[in-house]
């Protein structure tokens, strides 16, 4: 059963739950302006060459710079739900929303769920771009592969390993040589921290967008 | 230290031969005048030469000084560099007048406006990072016009406001007087910034803001000084609200006209390069020419010279870049810094001569010190107070460390005193005062400023970046952050999606390109295009370098990174007695990076308890956002960018992940697509590169980094160059995937198809050609598994190692196949082995 619902200008077509989500996790989870949604529709309109309704692993490969992001392979494979090779508007959004900037001057209202923007959700996210087979931990060989990725070419194998050893070493409290999200999230974090607390990248949207007509 | 001596040594004489003919010449010049009366075999011709070959003689000079400072480090990263120069500058004016007991030589202003500031102007211009002068052109125009505004008439209403109040004594003066040199030296300076700014690393945003603000806002203090040299003549009483009017109507048409004739003369520019193409020898010469042209005829208009200069070299850059010839582009480049780098050097030691001249020196404390205290008061009042109104607007505020050291920068410089020089002492009794104030004022900006400014930046940022990173967990993390939101900023847009800026490239690329760019450098626009020129260059440089390896002993000699690369990571994993015949060469080699890499790796087993080399190791090695790229200017060196290589590193690998995704997801799914004209079409080219991935495959087992790239970048090279026509194919059946999302465009997938594009045209290879042998061994559970990963095994590091993991016997079963698969992951084997 789909509806059409006008959605701050923009028609949307989608079944009734999906439009409920997102005014959902417009207004509760995520509190975003209308105008975010509104432009992130464009750009998924934009993403999305062949007006399918939903993108594909290769409609993001099509943004250029994410070839030259070492780990934007794993970031467009966190898009993806298991199982699923196509991800639609809402959870395009949904998943957006993990970087929206925590909001720091409401507090958290303890009857709501846990926002989908908060630090901790914020962690997993990172967290399972290592986490590739889904097991909760973040194994030897997960964290090499990511290592492998991020750094440059002449680091040795040997290197690689040593360093890896080391950061487990270093993360791991329960002595089973992986790194479990409770000790991922334990990590001192110093600019991740400042990261995931302000620099949200969507924070920028929102000023840019309202304040467009000032800018040069 | 001996060497410095020496050098200061030759300096003097070479300055006693300068002004000892100088003096000769005066007192024997009258009495040369006698006829000829035999031939002469010789004649002492230095009246007909003395001129330029003063002028030859003092840029020699200049820059042997700075080559005499050059040679102490140490006193370099105390003090800056113009400092320095004003230093000599002093001493060689000392020099000068002990000698001729009148100072013979100074800063002339038509000298330094004519000569020495255009190609400063220009190079600043011509080198501009672009994209950040735009991304902030808004806040620079604040800072530059509101700022300067602000700063000329606080100043000038403060001195007068003491003038009246009586504490500078008797001075003939009056409140135009003091506004007008409010507005000369209320500018910041651009060569005094750069100087500065240079040596002490402050952010890219904030380098930007006060670099265009001093360029910039140099076309209104040339205004300022117009309109107010203007009233002083008109004098009081004539000066009403149309006079006003007047000038602020003329403050705009020169500096919007300034800039206009700067881009006429870069259309110019632009347009004469494109068909250069048979002339390349003096292809340089007409940006110079032209550069300077643009600078002359703002002038001749009288409007902003500075501007105009400005304006044409940041519009030309781009395209006189792609259009030129590769090496014209370094030659101008080279050029530019060598002209820019010494009229600069010129300027500052000519700055400290002037000094040495007791007749334009007047010194009045009041007004001196009075002035040095406003300038720098009201300088941070206006930085506060501005960049709390941009605040209020600006994306990504900028901090209270920001304004601070954009306010320390105030730094005033040449033009001011060149400005000053231009005054009129009938008009300005208190003219000397001005200059000499100039001077003090210019001293103590460059020199105390200068010298307080790095430390004053190290010790701010130290504040700030208490957080350190202690464990590797943090470094790594706090990286993958900076990756993670580089990337989601991608994806949702968040550059791209300025509307202005969107406009402006849609019509850059439909009608400039057009208009200014040859076909071929239009071509080349395409970012993706110029990284697969490139690899696709160096992969022939290591192909044509790999030939000779085998054949002959001559790549001893030219050995290149990449193939030590691999035969330290491939080579001693996987192919034991390879490895050690390579070894051999490896130490036969003479190149440096080779040993360097032995060495590292030496250390780091000798020292591997230590935490520190991790760190470090990390530290310098893993790949940086792309935020923190740098694009700077320096005036210094030619900019080399890193960066690049690592963007292109990491591009390589990225489509390599996704090639072998595709490979082994390939015997997966085979979804009905008809694709078979362009197989043809390649199949002449590809035949080549077909060849040599099969010797390579037979010959080193490393070889697999090597011929992955020449079969991705010949398949992008054509799906690039010929924007997206075709399918690329190559011979082996690999399909570039990183393209194939632009190319479904060309021809729509039906949209309840839910298989991703690249899993879509492997019927065609199937059904074309044999599977590689790894893809048929890995039939087996292959399927299965592409199905379940298919979402995330866009990083095939992942997938690989998942059946690497599962399997571990079968695939030491593979690598033991004769003849060697295609390696499909070398690291992912390294990991297991």
């Amino acid at each position: 059963m789909h509806i059409v619902i006008k959605l701050f200008g923009v028609p949307l077509s989608c079944p009734i739950t999906n439009s409920m989500n997102i005014w959902f996790s417009c207004f509760l989870f995520i509190i975003v302006t209308p105008a975010h949604i509104v432009r992130l529709y464009d750009r998924f309109e934009a993403l999305d060459k062949e007006k399918t309704g939903h993108l594909r692993p290769q409609d993001f490969g099509a943004i250029n710079r994410l070839a030259m992001n070492p780990i934007g392979d794993r970031i467009i494979g966190a898009f993806f739900s298991p199982g699923q090779e196509t991800v639609d508007f809402h959870s395009f959004v949904r998943i957006l929303a993990h970087f929206r900037p925590a909001d720091k001057k409401h507090p958290k209202d303890p009857s709501m769920p846990e926002p989908v923007n908060s630090r901790t959700s914020k962690l997993k996210f990172a967290f399972q771009l290592y986490d590739q087979d889904k097991d909760g931990k973040i194994s030897r060989a997960e964290l090499l592969q990511v290592l492998r990725s991020m750094l440059e070419m002449q680091v040795t194998e040997e290197q690689l390993e040593s360093i890896a050893d080391r950061t487990i070493q270093e993360a791991d409290l329960d002595n089973d040589d992986a790194i479990s999200f409770e000790e991922f999230r334990k990590v001192p974090l110093g600019r991740a921290r400042r990261l995931t607390y302000q620099h949200g990248p969507l924070q920028h949207s929102a000023p840019r967008i309202l304040s467009q007509p000032h800018r040069k | 230290m001996p060497a410095l001596w020496r050098s200061t040594f030759v300096l003097v004489m070479v300055l006693l031969a300068i002004s000892r003919p100088s003096l000769a010449s005066e007192a024997t010049g009258n009495g040369t005048e006698h006829t000829i009366t035999t031939l002469p075999i010789v004649i002492w011709k230095w009246e007909e030469i003395h001129f330029p070959y003063l002028v030859a003689l003092w840029v020699l000079v200049s820059w042997l000084c700075k080559l005499v400072f050059q040679l102490n480090p140490c006193l370099t990263r105390v003090i800056p560099e113009s400092g320095l120069l004003i230093c000599i500058g002093w001493v060689l004016g000392g020099i000068i007048y002990g000698a001729d007991k009148v100072q013979t030589f100074r800063l002339q202003p038509f000298t330094f406006f004519f000569y020495l500031l255009p190609q400063i102007v220009l190079d600043a211009g011509y080198s501009m990072p672009n994209k950040l002068f735009f991304g902030n052109l808004g806040a620079i125009l604040v800072y530059a016009v509101i700022g300067t505004c602000w700063n000329a008439a606080t100043l000038g209403l403060a001195l007068w406001g003491c003038w009246l109040g009586g504490a500078m004594g008797n001075i003939d003066t009056g409140l135009l007087q003091l506004l007008l040199f409010g507005s000369l030296i209320a500018a910041v300076d651009p060569v005094a910034v750069i100087a500065v700014f240079e040596e002490v690393h402050v952010n890219e945003v904030l380098y930007i803001l006060v670099f265009g603000e001093s360029l910039l806002n140099d076309g209104v203090t040339v205004v300022l000084f117009n309109v107010f040299d203007a009233f002083v003549s008109l004098g009081g009483a004539q000066i009403d609200a149309v006079e006003i009017i007047k000038g602020i109507i003329s403050f705009f048409v020169v500096a919007v006209g300034g800039s206009l004739v700067g881009v006429v003369f870069a259309l110019l520019i632009s347009l004469l390069t494109r068909c250069t193409k048979n002339i390349q020898i003096i292809e340089p010469g007409f940006i110079f020419v032209l550069g300077y042209l643009s600078y002359l005829t703002a002038e001749m208009l009288s409007l902003s010279a500075i501007l105009s200069c400005t304006f044409c070299g940041v519009c030309c850059q781009k395209y006189i870049n792609a259009n030129m010839d590769e090496r014209s582009v370094s030659t101008v480049r080279s050029t530019m810094k060598v002209f820019a780098n010494g009229s600069e050097t010129i300027i500052f030691v000519f700055l400290g001569i002037s000094a040495i001249d007791p007749s334009i020196w007047v010194w009045n404390t009041a007004f001196i010190l009075l002035t040095l205290l406003f300038i720098f008061v009201f300088r941070f009042i206006g930085v506060f107070l501005l960049t709390w109104i941009l605040n209020q607007y600006r994306l990504v505020p900028l901090d209270f460390i920001d304004q601070l050291v954009m306010g320390y920068g105030g730094l005033r410089g040449a033009v001011a005193y060149g400005l000053v020089l231009l005054l009129d002492e009938n008009k300005y009794k208190e003219k000397k005062l001005m200059i000499s104030t100039t001077l003090i004022v210019v001293y103590f900006t460059v020199m105390l400023q200068g010298i307080t400014m790095k430390p004053l930046v190290t010790w701010l940022k130290v504040k700030r970046a208490a957080v350190s990173e202690r464990t590797l967990a943090e470094k790594i993390q706090n990286r993958t952050f900076d990756h993670m939101l580089v990337a989601i900023e991608d994806i949702s847009g968040q550059i791209g999606d300025n509307y202005m800026r969107d406009k402006w490239n849609n019509f850059e690329e439909k009608w400039l390109y057009w208009l200014l760019m040859t076909p071929i450098a239009r071509k080349s626009c395409d970012p993706i295009f110029n990284i697969f020129h490139k690899l696709n260059i160096k992969d022939a440089t290591s192909y044509v370098k790999e030939g000779e390896r085998r054949g002959s002993l001559a790549f001893v000699r030219n050995e290149n990174k990449a193939d030590v690369d691999f035969n330290k990571k491939f080579g001693c994993i996987d192919f034991m007695t390879r490895s050690s015949k390579d070894e051999n060469i490896f130490f036969l080699r003479d190149s440096v990076p080779s040993v360097c890499l032995d060495m590292h790796e030496q250390d780091l087993k000798m020292r591997e308890s230590e935490d520190f080399d991790a760190h470090h190791l990390l530290q310098q090695h893993l790949y940086k956002g792309r935020k923190q790229h740098r694009h700077r200017y320096s005036r210094k060196q030619l900019e080399v960018n890193k960066d690049e290589h690592e963007v292109q590193e990491i591009f390589q690998r990225t489509m390599r992940s996704r090639l072998e995704s595709f490979k082994s997801a390939k015997m997966g799914v085979a979804p009905p697509k008809k694709i078979s004209k362009h197989l043809k079409k390649d199949q002449p080219q590809k035949m080549p590169n077909g060849k040599s991935t099969d010797n390579s495959k037979s010959h080193a087992y490393g070889d697999e980094d090597f011929e992955f790239s020449e079969g991705d970048s010949a398949s992008g090279y054509e799906a690039a160059g010929g924007s997206f026509p075709m399918r690329a194919y190559r011979g082996a059946g690999i399909v570039n995937p990183a393209f194939m999302a632009e190319m479904d465009t060309m021809d729509p997938m039906p949209p309840m198809q839910q298989i991703p594009s690249w899993l879509a045209e492997t019927e065609v290879d199937s059904s074309n050609m044999v599977p590689s042998q790894r893809a048929q061994l890995r039939l087996p559970w292959t399927p299965s598994n592409l199905r379940r990963l298919a979402p995330l095994c866009l990083s095939t590091h992942s997938n690989d190692s998942f059946l690497l993991a599962d399997s571990p016997a079968t695939q030491e079963g593979i690598s033991e196949l004769p003849p060697p698969p295609p390696p499909q992951d070398g690291q992912g084997q390294g990991t297991h082995k």
